[in-house]
């Protein structure tokens, strides 16, 4: 069996860090953007979603990212993705998410755009 | 002179949990047809969006229904169907927004369909709404 989904939040110089890990697909990925939502909800709007644990993503992980992002940069945020597998990475690319999010190799370089924007 | 053909058959109830399973499921054929890592991953990826489709839009998640996978493969190419029995709906009508435009519109869905165009070699649909609806999708075996 491939990892199971893992889903944690926690909060680092006042950026919020949501480490997926396992696989983002129809089943898992609500529990994805309730994690998203709550963060915004709480006036967290810098994101980053560390990937260097998932295995495996599908369009309903990928639609999580994509409904969000308008409204998070909106009110001065932004979702920074980091630590991406090649595979993961690939199917981010099919779709051309990296015109649209910042992808970043590991969190310390993600916490650092974010430091410097 | 034709290869012989292999047929493998899944069929789980609809829901978005076996998804995992039947991504095990299309892997495993897929390597065994011969497909490079690369190729079995977009098998995976394509398989898993026909399925999750069917879940959720076919059948409504209505885990009394069933979806079934079909993989049948020679030496040149493997074929998948999905197969479910629900409200089916012809996705070449469906309007393909660019990826921009579902951000700016605030979606989360509209992705599927292109990803498995792009990650299959072929794409038909046979549709009979409320009988019998039949995703083929084929890939390839590169030697």
């Amino acid at each position: 069996m491939p990892n199971p989904f893992a889903i944690q939040t926690s909060e680092k110089d006042g950026l919020s860090i949501i480490t997926l890990e396992g696989f983002v697909d129809a089943h898992t990925a609500p529990q994805f953007e309730n994690a998203i939502q709550s963060e915004i909800e709480a006036g967290r709007n810098r994101v980053i979603v560390n990937c260097e644990k998932l295995n495996y993503i599908s369009s309903a992980g990928l639609g999580v990212f994509m409904s969000f992002i308008e409204e998070v940069r909106e009110i001065g945020g932004d979702i920074k993705i980091c630590g991406l597998t090649p595979k993961v990475k690939h199917t981010f690319e099919i779709l051309g998410f990296q015109d649209i999010f910042e992808m970043l190799d590991d969190q310390p370089t993600a916490v650092q755009r974010f430091n410097a924007s | 002179m034709s290869s012989v053909e292999r047929k493998f058959t899944l069929q789980v109830p609809s829901s978005t949990e076996n998804l995992a399973l039947i991504r095990e499921f299309v892997t495993s054929v897929g390597a065994q047809a011969g497909l490079d890592e690369s190729g079995v991953a977009q098998l995976e990826l394509a398989v898993d969006e026909a399925c999750a489709n069917v879940i959720e839009h076919a059948y409504g998640h209505d885990t009394t229904k069933e979806v079934m996978v079909r993989a049948v493969f020679d030496d040149e190419s493997l074929r998948i169907s999905v197969i479910d029995e629900g409200r089916g709906f012809d996705p070449n009508k469906v309007q393909q927004e660019t990826v921009e435009q579902l951000v700016h519109e605030r979606k989360s869905g509209g992705l599927g369909i292109r990803l498995i165009k792009t990650l299959m070699d072929e794409v038909s649909y046979e549709i009979v709404p409320g009988q019998k609806n039949e995703l083929h999708m084929t890939k390839r075996i590169k030697k």
